[in-house]
């Protein structure tokens, strides 16, 4: 087996722990989304919510505790979406004609900027875990050590599947671009309807029906679906709202980030065929 | 010298409407230094890059060690070895990681790949820069460790593209060592230039290129001999009648007018010739105000074969340059 994509990766992770002030910035920037933003909306929304009565029985999570899965996805998405960006500043700068020139198959070049894309964002995912729950998010409560292992897994997979189909389609926008610019240009006007129009930060029960369509299919949901899943728990309210999840619809929604990531990978690999770079 | 190592056919290429290559073919021999020579926006990269397969091949056929450029890519990336015209250095990466990434974009198998980076290192003289990395390296070092990167896998082909573009004059000329050194060990060069004193002083053999056509091929001394063995430059008192009597005579092969003067070639010694020439005019009562005699060179070949002198051609047409460069 060609293990080429491996090379991608290393250059790629080499250069994120080289650039000091984005690796330290990309680790710090989900900490204060945590520290700042949580804290602020979670004193608000604490206070709104703290006058509907709770349904009996049934555990209450506070906002924190629900926007953390919401910052793990959006810090996700906004990193994968940028992910492909490195490529473009290779194709500019004419480094990606020694690899386009050498034997390495192409897809090798999306499978590796993928890696180190998706490795990015474990490692985010894990800072905004630990550093939720050292400002009082409950995440993992009442669970048992293998329990919170097996959880912890579970929300890497959906962070896996879900980065992977924004790389891919990050890598296909780099490849196929010529101005950094004009990708800034794209990635901004993505992750506004693919943030907002999902549920990361608040309930979509109460959107109107046109943007409540959106976040049906707006993968980021999905994402989030999986990490409250694996973070919270099945069956718990927040924000006055009931959530219950069946296992069919985790499985449902790991499918469909699975379904998200093939079609922006076959998006890539043919935008990397039709690719010339000189 | 059996199978040329690089065979061309009837090679077009076009970018829309403009004919970057105009059907060119060209065979290059085993062992040999082969230079493209023409100014920019000949062709020069646009025919190389369809030789590395880096752009489709239109029309045309191509072999490089033995494999077609469109049946074969991989067999054929994996034989060459290129130098891009322009610096394709990662800036925040060392000396040695360069060559590590290279190395293993080309499967290299970790043993060899370490024995392979000392070797080059050397090679190149850059042992004690190894972990530097590339953005603090001189343009010289630069282009010294690009060298060693195209030579990692021990290319059959070494494709440079203005190899010493933007290099000062000495280390232009340690450039050329290192090039030479690298085809003493064996390795085929494909080298393109728009300097004509480096077509010259390295190639065995040379094609002038000019407007995506080959125009001329040899070696250099077989490309500076059609001009005759000397060249005189005469201005005179009277241009037709000097014409009219150089034209006449039997030693002279060809008559060139410049602005102010006229340029003639010699079939043999211009020391012996001269004086004749000077004699037949003052008897015609022409008077000479201005002589030069010379051994052709490269320029006066190009300017021979293209009827214009090879400048960089951004200086006299600003427009045609940027549209020509946009496109490359």
């Amino acid at each position: 087996m060609h293990l080429g994509f491996l090379t991608i990766f290393w250059r790629d992770m080499l250069r994120f722990y080289r650039f000091k002030t984005l690796l330290i910035s990309s680790l710090v920037q989900p900490a204060l989304w945590m520290a700042f933003f949580g804290i602020a909306m979670s004193s608000n929304f604490n206070r709104f919510t703290s006058e509907l009565p709770p349904l009996p029985g049934v555990p209450t999570v506070d906002y924190l505790t629900f926007m953390a899965a919401g910052v793990i996805a959006m810090t996700t998405l906004f990193t994968s979406l940028f992910g492909g960006m490195s490529l473009l500043f290779d194709k500019n700068w004419g480094l990606m004609r020694e690899i386009f020139a050498s034997p390495l198959p192409r897809n090798h070049i999306i499978f590796g900027i993928a890696l180190s894309g998706m490795t990015k964002s474990f490692i985010q995912a894990i800072i905004i875990m630990v550093f939720g729950i050292l400002i009082g998010a409950q995440f993992f409560f009442g669970y048992t050590v293998i329990e919170t292992v097996l959880a912890i897994v579970g929300i890497l997979l959906f962070v896996a599947v879900f980065s992977l189909g924004f790389l891919f389609l990050s890598a296909a926008i780099a490849i196929s671009l010529e101005s950094p610019e004009g990708m800034q240009g794209i990635m901004t006007l993505l992750t506004m309807p693919i943030f907002f129009a999902s549920n990361a930060l608040y309930p979509i029960d109460a959107f109107p029906p046109a943007l409540q369509a959106v976040s049906v299919i707006n993968p980021l949901t999905y994402l989030v679906t999986g990490i409250r899943y694996f973070a919270i728990g099945d069956d718990f309210q927040a924000i006055g709202i009931h959530y219950q999840f069946t296992p069919f619809q985790i499985v449902f929604a790991f499918l469909f980030l699975v379904g998200f990531a093939a079609v922006m990978f076959a998006i890539a690999w043919w935008r990397f065929r039709k690719a010339v770079v000189t | 010298m059996t199978e040329p190592i690089i065979s061309v056919k009837e090679l077009f290429h076009q970018y829309g409407d403009f004919t970057a290559v105009d059907g060119i073919s060209f065979e290059v021999s085993e062992g040999e230094i082969f230079s493209f020579l023409g100014p920019n926006g000949a062709g020069k990269s646009t025919a190389i890059n369809v030789l590395i397969t880096l752009l489709p091949l239109q029309q045309g056929s191509a072999t490089v060690a033995g494999f077609d450029v469109v049946k074969d890519p991989e067999q054929v990336r994996e034989s060459i070895g290129i130098v891009f015209q322009d610096v394709t250095l990662d800036r925040d990466m060392t000396c040695r990681e360069i060559l590590e990434f290279h190395g293993n974009l080309y499967k290299m198998p970790n043993a060899e790949r370490k024995d392979r980076i000392e070797e080059l290192l050397a090679l190149v003289q850059l042992e004690n820069k190894q972990d530097t990395r590339t953005k603090n390296l001189s343009g010289g070092m630069k282009r010294r460790l690009e060298i060693a990167r195209g030579l990692m896998t021990r290319p059959k082909v070494l494709f440079l593209d203005e190899p010493t573009i933007g290099l000062d004059p000495q280390t232009r000329l340690r450039m050329w060592e290192y090039i030479k050194a690298v085809n003493r060990e064996g390795t085929t060069i494909f080298l393109t230039t728009h300097y004509m004193d480096e077509a010259d002083h390295l190639s065995d053999r040379i094609s002038i290129i000019d407007k995506g056509q080959i125009i001329a091929t040899g070696t250099p001394s077989e490309l500076k001999n059609t001009l005759g063995e000397d060249l005189i430059y005469l201005e005179t008192s009277d241009g037709d009648g000097t014409r009219k009597i150089l034209s006449g005579m039997e030693m002279v092969k060809h008559i060139t007018q410049k602005p102010t003067g006229i340029v003639a070639m010699l079939n043999g010694d211009g020391t012996k010739i001269l004086p004749m020439i000077i004699e037949a005019l003052s008897r015609e009562g022409i008077r000479v105000s201005t002589v030069n005699l010379k051994k052709p060179s490269m320029d006066d070949v190009f300017v021979h074969y293209t009827g214009r002198e090879l400048r960089d051609e951004g200086a006299e047409k600003p427009s045609m340059a940027v549209t020509r460069a946009g496109r490359r």
